[in-house]
């Protein structure tokens, strides 16, 4: 099989019941994307396919040969706001959900820029604008048991220039 | 997880012929099938993935129908702004399903038949008929508190979990299929899916292989008022308790139209004509409201743990009706 | 060179908080974590993170059946499956759940295998991959023989063991409880419920076991190394020194990583057998069972008061279920013994024994599923008495521990109340529930006290002035996201005139000085303090080689300076490393001083009038628990312990099947805690004021001083919004709605 993971192509032979998650973690030694529950229900795996956030854990790795994946070692320069401004509001304790927040975080934004309502959005037909609130939703499917939220929610606005 | 073959066909025809092969499954966005093929529940031996047949598409005709193709995301139909704006409760049902991430992957097709969230069919142990038809039903006298009050036989108490589906039945969906033999189907959403009755292993009326390919829907009664509604544990990510979707057109004061599907209730997404018919040419009232619920619930029956429905459901109910007749609600 | 140990033991009080020497103005800033670009670029390694070459990955086998014996294992199938190394089912050592104490851990009966709780470990399946593993783990097949077993508290709760054994306070009976209830003009007599907790870290537990000759390393996702050490070395029959523990990076413990799991043993055992080295992460559902989660708790509340408030007797006695012949029992009264006033004082821990998966400590053992019923029902008393519920917890303010008679070590409660009162806007609350709406949603505001006890471990660290200027610090302390790496940093900083990225602090390691280990909110103390002490050598032996007393030396900037004379510190190292070992120990201090930390929460929620959906405005919290040494870490744990009590009071409930002994909700959409959408605005302050009498540093915990009281202070808020009164937790929107008036 062959991937293309932070712009670098990838020869990999693997089981083909591969997770895309197990496929970077067990094999590309990628282990930034970090398996939380497996299933879908936390969001630690997250992971940029064609700039669109997902959960790695839920997708076969066979099915994602022709997509651009980006993990959390490769978000790089457009990352990198986002990252720093993690540090400074002290948006994590253990760390172990900081990967998927980021990226999905990073996706997350790029929703926004495109003009997609959330479920708070109250007009549906309005231009999104990142708000609290907003961010709050947005970020729902990425859980955080040391519950640094508060602190997530202000580096995200933070890093987007508040929403703007 | 099982081995399979896994091929990916680039015209729906050879898929819907892959698709009828024995332990064959259709895969798309397969947040839900590589979830239960992770747990063993669901085993396919051949996976046949219907990303490049061209079906993502959601489209107008020219009729005013809104065809959505069956592997459009739910991300992308809740943003599409001609959903915003004509089916308003379409997109607020998909944005309160789920996660960001889970909606980027999730397929139109593969949302409607999404399989239920009961921990007994979950655990891959317990007795279950939905996974192992004959074994009995470890919910209807266990931990019950997401089961269904409508619609459910001792075999099987599980409800479905979609907030898509409930919004298209209230919309009065049409779901398009190609079957094996290259024929066209169309199924009314409603028929779609199967009461569990005793063989709750057989979930909906799809034919072996058979695709689904679109799903359409009519304009909406104009003037119409929607509203989706979900009650759940959590403020978001969370499956809903009971969910209401409903769309009601006023004339001269009165109800002129209405639709109502709810979530939550039962094993399939549910409706029920006679409560629409009761509030037809109602004025808007708390008694009229309350008529309403309580056709609604005439056959409920709680289990213990999910017996709370019956009064959350009464209550919700009551309230959409009121924003769906009131002024101020979303248009 | 290395200097002798400074062992200090808190037998007395610190004359003063050794920390004022430092002028570099590290401690007590906001500085951001040192880790920080590790873990937001996914460089931080996890247990299961380690790389290492050839590594096969184990699935453990569960039971299916809570209590029973084994009486055939198939693994044929499984064995002869494309990619399994071994399926190893019998090897002596196999154990069969994890340890909450320091014993080594249970033992599978070769035997006569039984099986005495749901999802027990019975085996381990190794393979080349993760999925193969799992995939052929499924084609084992166990013939059980199967008993009734006791899976239901609630039908046992007149059979229980009085002062189990492996309780951790003994049952106290001051004056006569029973007496003062019957005579007093106001009684309250209530009994709450709370249900079983799973701690639910993000990071499943892990570990990657390989073997060097006759060694094992284990990388794994631990609490307590030194204990783990000696659990792993007894669960193996081997010599401490052949085992080494690393856990440099821990994804969350929150108790649950205190004991050593049996996927530990399993994939040392593993490793040994298929001479490769062996990852085993438990899958979150098997979690579930194989993590040892908070008990569940029947909590009988008694409070006698006279007729202006004042308490004469109280009395907190409680059940709990605890797996059978397994020690520790959930101090539920850990929080009341000191709180408030009353002659009269009832506290005991009975347990109902069942055959469900054993409990263990869960962040704020005691405090917080004891503070939710205590806080409630002092909420409950206040408004009987139509008083504030501030003034009456004033009222009852003791000036001295009422129970032991000892002095407070520092306890500024009622500054928490006053300051938190006025920063929440206590003084806007209606006292009348159900009279303020905000459309569809009914408002109200609550609170509750805090509080924690506070303790102090024996801890070891090693500090190296090194000559590159640096400082080096050595422990093998864990981060389980608590701040250690940084707080470290900070206090070798401030002591040795350093700034922070002068400091490389080493975790994690049990090659490296044995700590405290993370648990019980005593890990910033011990181990602080174990680095504090040896700044303090290092700090002579500077100021010996400067010829000056300690005292006249100030470090600022990798600079020395005594009597106008300045001197860059690597120069004074003369061409070697100064090293030096700091010990602090407990010490009688302990018990000459009541020792908590304290505080007052605050909560405003919305209650949904049709739904009785409960959304949580703002949260509100001012905290005393010493000296803070990094106010932006400090914060954040805070917060994050408020949180938990929004998630233990509203959502969390791992869910029993009363007819088989398994946990229903296993995964994490099924056992439900807070997603960000139910997070609001949390704010968190603290009161400086530092405890001389804890440790050397002057600090309290923290972490688990958050969760104390915030869950009371939401489902007090909750009742002020609608009047609704729920007493078995969590307040589920069910609960509520029953209360509710119609739509």
């Amino acid at each position: 099989m062959q991937f293309n993971i932070n712009g670098q192509t990838h020869e990999v032979e693997a089981d083909i019941r591969t997770s895309l998650l197990d496929l970077l973690r067990d094999h590309l030694n990628l282990t930034g994307s970090k398996k939380g529950c497996d299933h879908g229900q936390c969001g630690a795996c997250t992971v940029l396919v064609n700039g669109r956030r997902i959960n790695s854990c839920l997708a076969l790795a066979v099915m994602h040969q022709d997509d651009a994946i980006t993990t959390i070692e490769g978000v790089g320069e457009a990352g990198r706001p986002m990252q720093q401004a993690f540090v400074d509001h002290d948006a994590f304790q253990c760390g172990f959900c900081t990967s998927g927040q980021i990226c999905s975080a990073l996706g997350m934004v790029g929703e926004v820029k495109a003009g997609w309502p959330s479920l708070v959005t109250a007009d549906l037909e309005a231009t999104a604008v990142l708000t609290p609130e907003e961010a709050r939703e947005r970020m729902s499917g990425n859980i955080c048991r040391c519950a640094a939220y508060p602190n997530i929610i202000d580096a995200v606005m933070d890093a987007t220039g508040d929403g703007r | 997880m099982n081995l399979f073959e896994y091929s990916r066909p680039e015209d729906p025809s050879t898929a819907a012929k892959a698709g009828s092969a024995d332990g064959a499954s259709y895969i798309a966005g397969g947040t839900n099938l590589v979830d239960l093929m992770k747990l063993g529940i669901a085993r396919p031996t051949r996976l046949v993935d219907v990303n490049r047949l061209d079906l993502a598409k959601i489209e107008w005709r020219s009729d005013g129908v809104l065809r959505i193709g069956a592997a459009a995301r739910n991300s992308n139909l809740a943003a599409d702004p001609g959903v915003r704006a004509r089916f308003p409760m379409l997109s607020r049902a998909i944005l309160s399903g789920a996660s960001g991430q889970i909606r980027n992957v999730a397929s139109t097709a593969g949302n409607l038949l999404q399989r239920t969230r009961c921990p007994y069919f979950y655990d891959g142990v317990s007795p279950c008929n939905k996974r192992e038809p004959g074994k009995g039903c470890s919910a209807t006298d266990g931990f019950n508190r997401i089961h269904a009050i409508l619609g459910a036989t001792d075999a099987c108490i599980a409800t479905h979990p979609s907030d898509m589906a409930v919004a298209l039945l209230a919309l009065g969906a049409t779901v398009v299929t190609l079957k094996a033999d290259g024929q066209t189907g169309r199924i009314a959403l409603d028929d779609l899916y199967r009461l569990p009755g005793d063989t709750p292993n057989i979930e909906t009326n799809l034919k072996s292989g058979e695709l689904i390919t679109h799903v359409e829907l009519a304009a909406p009664p104009s003037g119409a008022r929607q509203i989706y509604r979900k009650v759940r544990d959590r403020a978001s990510f969370a499956f809903a308790l009971v969910s209401v979707g409903g769309i009601v057109a006023m004339e001269n004061g009165r109800i002129a139209s209405a639709a109502l599907a709810f979530g939550g209730l039962a094993p399939k997404p549910w409706r029920d004509p006679e409560v629409e018919q009761l509030l037809v040419g109602q004025a808007p009232s708390t008694e009229a409201f309350e008529a309403a619920a309580d056709c609604l619930l005439k056959d409920a029956k709680g289990r213990g743990d999910n017996s709370f429905k019956i009064p959350l459901v009464r209550r919700t109910l009551i309230a959409c009706l009121r924003d769906l007749t009131i002024d101020g609600a979303e248009a | 060179m290395t200097k002798t140990p400074n062992s200090v033991t808190m037998d007395e009080s610190a004359e003063r908080i050794i920390l004022d020497r430092g002028v570099q103005g590290l401690v007590g800033k906001s500085v951001a974590r040192i880790e920080g670009p590790l873990k937001t670029s996914g460089r931080a390694d996890y247990a299961n993170d380690t790389k290492l070459d050839g590594a096969a990955y184990g699935f453990v086998l569960t039971s299916e059946i809570s209590l029973g014996r084994i009486k055939a294992i198939d693994v044929a199938a499984a064995r002869s499956a494309a990619g399994v190394l071994a399926v190893i089912v019998d090897h002596p050592l196999l154990p069969s759940d994890g340890s909450a104490g320091n014993a080594s851990l249970k033992r599978v009966p070769r035997d006569l295998p039984e099986v005495d709780s749901y999802g027990q470990a019975i085996g381990i399946v190794v393979a080349e991959s993760f999925e193969a593993a799992r995939s052929a783990a499924r084609l084992v097949r166990v013939d059980y023989d199967e008993r009734e077993g006791r899976y239901d508290t609630t039908r046992h709760l007149e059979d229980v063991e009085h002062e189990p054994k492996g309780g951790l306070i003994p049952d106290i009976k001051r004056g006569d409880i029973d007496a003062v209830m019957a005579s007093a003009p106001v009684t309250l007599d209530i009994t709450y419920t709370t249900p079983h907790y799973f701690p639910a870290a993000m990071e499943p537990h892990a570990t990657v076991a390989t073997w060097t000759g006759d060694g094992v390393e284990i990388h794994s996702s631990l609490q307590l190394l030194k204990t783990a050490r000696a659990m792993i070395a007894a669960s193996l029959d081997l010599d401490l020194s052949k085992v080494r523990v690393l856990a440099p990076y821990v994804g969350g413990g929150f108790g649950g990583k205190t004991g050593t799991g049996p996927e530990v043993i399993l994939a040392a055992i593993a490793s040994k057998e298929t001479g490769r080295p062996v990852k085993v992460a438990l899958t979150r559902r098997q979690t579930a069972h194989l993590v040892h989660h908070r008990a569940d708790t029947h909590q009988r509340i008694r409070i006698a008061c006279d007729d202006e408030g004042h308490i004469l007797g109280i009395g907190h006695n409680s059940i709990v279920s605890q797996k059978a012949g397994r020690s520790f029992i959930e101090p539920v009264s850990l929080g009341t013994l000191a709180m408030y006033k009353g002659e009269a004082r009832s506290f005991t821990q009975s347990a109902v024994r069942l055959n469900i998966p054993v409990a263990g400590a869960v962040r704020a053992p005691g405090e917080a599923v004891g503070s939710l019923a205590l806080e409630t029902a002092m909420d409950e008393l206040a408004e009987r008495f139509g008083m504030d519920p501030i003034a009456f917890r004033k009222l009852n303010e003791p000036e001295k521990d009422p129970l032991r008679g000892s002095p407070f070590s520092t306890r500024r409660l009622v500054d928490c109340y006053d300051e938190g009162a006025r920063r929440f806007g206590w003084d806007r609350r209606n006292p009348t529930p159900g009279e303020v709406r905000d459309g569809e949603w009914l408002v109200g505001m609550g609170m509750a006290a805090a509080t924690r006890i506070n303790l102090l471990q024996e801890s070891h660290a090693r500090v190296s002035l090194r000559l590159d200027g640096g400082a080096l610090v050595e422990t093998d302390m864990t981060d389980i996201g608590t701040g250690t790496y940084t707080i470290l940093a900070q206090i070798a900083g401030e002591m040795l005139g350093l700034p922070i990225d002068r400091i490389e602090v080493r975790l994690g390691d049990t090659n490296l000085p044995p700590s405290s280990g993370s648990g019980g909110s005593f890990g910033a103390a011990s181990s602080g303090s174990s680095v504090a002490l040896a700044c303090e050598t290092i700090i002579a032996e500077l100021a010996r080689r400067m010829d000056v007393s300690p005292d006249q030396l100030v470090l600022k900037d990798g600079v020395a300076t005594a009597r106008n004379v300045q001197s860059s510190l690597v120069d004074l190292l003369d061409g070697d490393d100064i090293a030096a070992e700091g010990v602090i120990k407990p010490g009688k201090t302990a018990r000459a001083y009541s020792q908590a930390a304290h505080g007052a929460q605050f909560a405003e929620v919305g209650v949904n009038a049709v739904t009785g959906e409960v959304r949580v405005r703002r949260m509100l919290a001012v905290f005393d628990c010493g000296r803070i040494l990094n106010a932006r870490t400090a914060r954040n744990q805070a917060i994050g312990g408020m949180i938990w009590g929004i998630s233990y009071a509203l959502h969390e409930e791992a869910v029993v099947d009363k007819r088989t002994g398994a946990f229903v909700t296993r995964d994490l959409a099924e056992y439900h805690v807070p997603v960000s959408a139910d997070v609001p605005a949390v704010e968190a302050y603290f009161i400086e004021d530092p405890d001389r009498h804890a440790n050397p540093l002057g600090v309290k915990g923290i972490g688990e001083l958050g969760n104390a009281g915030a869950g009371a202070a939401v489902t007090n808020a909750i009742y002020n919004a609608c009047g609704v009164r729920v007493r078995d937790f969590p307040m589920t929107l069910d609960k509520i709605l029953a209360g509710l008036g119609p739509v």
